[in-house]
């Protein structure tokens, strides 16, 4: 951290020079900022004195569009768009809001299915957050390890329901397809593949010496200020709170699995530093392949659709309902007047939450480490704008 | 605590400001609060020993119909494990309601969504500008009888 403060400064005959704060625009189009996303930054030098983000580049009226549906089942395509990194956990959310406001109970292997499938998506959304946050500080070959093995991922997805990005694939009710034959042998054999390559990319990223030197100590996020700014997911854990949803407020079959929760203790230098936030990520990969594994072992055969009429009409009534995305807690508010389409549907997106944060760790950091500040957060700007 | 706990200990305190509560038979407890209350509950909610709602999960702007528009606050604490949901209702011609930025830094921005989007003016915001949408856009698109402008910056819309 620097301190801020323009003095006066005499030039070499004397006379005194002309010092004043400056604005910087990084972005809309920064290849740092991850999409287009605006930070007004003022700096003072190479001090950042203020960073000043502006939203609403990707903004396309999520909110708007889900009250003129004509079916809650119509929102689905919309919210895999909110975060299309993990599509599969933003649409599970919201499904989970339209089961919780119907009353209904799922068949048990569609809650495997849909376990199953948002680890794979977690696995797949933290390899492309870790591998852009090694390019954002300047290492680009564990990029390409990484998006060699989110491929991997991708593939299952695709043989289960034809798409590789934007899935539509869980529904209020159920899932749309039932797993392909050979899915729990080829699911297997990936999470065997995956777990050294984990060491892979500890070797080639998390102990290199120049990305330790980049990521701590920079950032730092104090666990108070994290939960007042509502933070959560790998932010909040990385900043050594140890609250997880999917433990502390759990859905879905999670309490019968065993794993852990990773919380940053500050191993490179302040506890809720860059460096922490990023091996929360890289850790609860192998969370996830834990879960992975014994829900392929215990998935139980049957439908993969409750019974619930084409039209939902939903008794009128209003429901939150939050669960954990790569990002944090994504959370659906939604409303039911009693007809066919959502009165209201509010969607709390993690990144935006997260991203409010920013301005307040990143002051009396370099440019330079705002970037890296900013590829910690890990924000996706289309549940930014939404 | 339970909501019928957490909805006594408030009306213990604040009386009159809750007018109602709807615990059983809804799918989430809830309790409506006069709006120019809302920031000394929300700060008793918080701070109070028992309660210790320190984290805003989520803060909905809605527009309720029959000239109401209000706010939905879904408040969650850490320590407690608790839950309860906050709501408030004001008019349309006056949509005023005091900001609790002060208290959960998260509604800084919530709060300038609700703004931006339903036109809740939310009084001791310190920044309170439009954040999703362009800062000469005109109206409030999550309101019921909101229109579309034919034009934008000269450009036709929905062009």
């Amino acid at each position: 951290m620097f301190e801020t403060g323009l003095e006066q400064i005499k030039s070499s005959t004397g006379r005194v020079l002309r010092s004043q704060e400056m604005i910087i625009n990084m972005g809309p189009q920064h290849p740092s900022t991850h999409g287009v996303l605006r930070l007004e930054l003022v700096v003072d030098g190479e001090i950042v004195v203020d960073v000043i983000p502006h939203l609403g580049y990707l903004h396309r009226c999520f909110e708007k569009h889900a009250e003129a549906m004509t079916n809650y089942q119509q929102v689905i395509p919309y919210c895999d768009r909110l975060d299309y990194l993990a599509s599969m956990n933003m649409d599970w959310a919201y499904a989970l809001a339209g089961e919780k406001l119907l009353n209904i109970q799922v068949p048990e292997r569609v809650e495997y299915i849909r376990v199953i499938m948002a680890e794979f998506q977690r696995i797949a959304s933290h390899l492309v957050a870790l591998g852009t946050y090694g390019l954002d500080v300047g290492a680009f070959t564990p990029f390409l390890y990484m998006f060699r093995d989110r491929e991997m991922i991708l593939d299952l997805f695709e043989m289960t329901c034809g798409a590789r990005l934007l899935y539509n694939y869980i529904w209020i009710g159920g899932v749309s397809h039932d797993l392909p034959s050979t899915f729990v042998e080829k699911a297997k054999a990936f999470c065997k593949y995956f777990r050294p390559e984990i060491k892979e990319y500890n070797d080639l990223l998390t102990f290199n010496e120049i990305f330790i030197k980049r990521t701590a100590n920079v950032g730092v996020l104090p666990a108070d200020v994290a939960i007042s700014y509502g933070c959560s997911g790998p932010m909040l854990r990385g900043s050594g709170v140890n609250f997880d949803i999917r433990r502390d407020d759990p859905y879905s079959v999670y309490n019968k699995f065993q794993w852990d929760v990773c919380v940053g203790k500050g191993e490179m230098g302040t506890v809720g530093d860059c460096w922490d936030r990023y091996i929360v990520r890289v850790r609860e990969m192998e969370q996830s392949i834990n879960i992975i594994e014994q829900a392929l072992d215990q998935i139980p055969e049957g439908d993969v659709m409750s019974t619930i009429p084409k039209r939902i009409r939903p008794n009128p009534g209003d429901c939150y309902v939050r669960t954990e995305s790569p990002r944090g807690e994504i959370g659906f508010y939604l409303i039911s007047d009693g007809t066919g389409t959502p009165y209201r549907v509010k969607a709390r997106s993690p990144a935006f939450v997260n991203l409010s944060v920013c301005p307040d760790i990143c002051r009396g950091y370099m440019i330079a480490d705002v970037v890296a500040i900013l590829g910690s957060v890990d924000i996706v700007l289309g549940e930014v704008d939404r | 605590m339970t909501p019928q706990e957490i909805t006594e200990r408030l009306k213990a305190t604040f009386g009159d400001a809750i007018t109602d509560a709807k615990l059983e038979g809804v799918v989430d407890p809830f309790i409506k609060i006069k709006a120019e209350a809302i920031r000394e509950i929300a700060l008793f909610l918080r701070d109070d020993i028992e309660l210790q709602f320190d984290f805003l999960m989520c803060l909905s702007g809605v527009d309720f119909g029959k000239g109401l528009i209000g706010v939905v606050y879904n408040l969650y604490s850490m320590s407690k494990k608790h839950k309860i949901t906050l709501k408030v209702e004001v008019s349309k011609e006056k949509p005023e309601i005091p900001s609790v930025e002060s208290i959960w830094k998260t509604a800084n921005w919530h709060e300038r969504e609700a703004y931006d989007l339903i036109g809740v003016v939310f009084t001791g915001h310190p920044d309170l500008r439009r954040i999703l949408l362009p800062y000469d856009w005109e109206g409030h698109p999550l309101r019921k009888d909101y229109k579309v402008p034919e034009y934008y910056q000269g450009m036709k819309v929905p062009y």
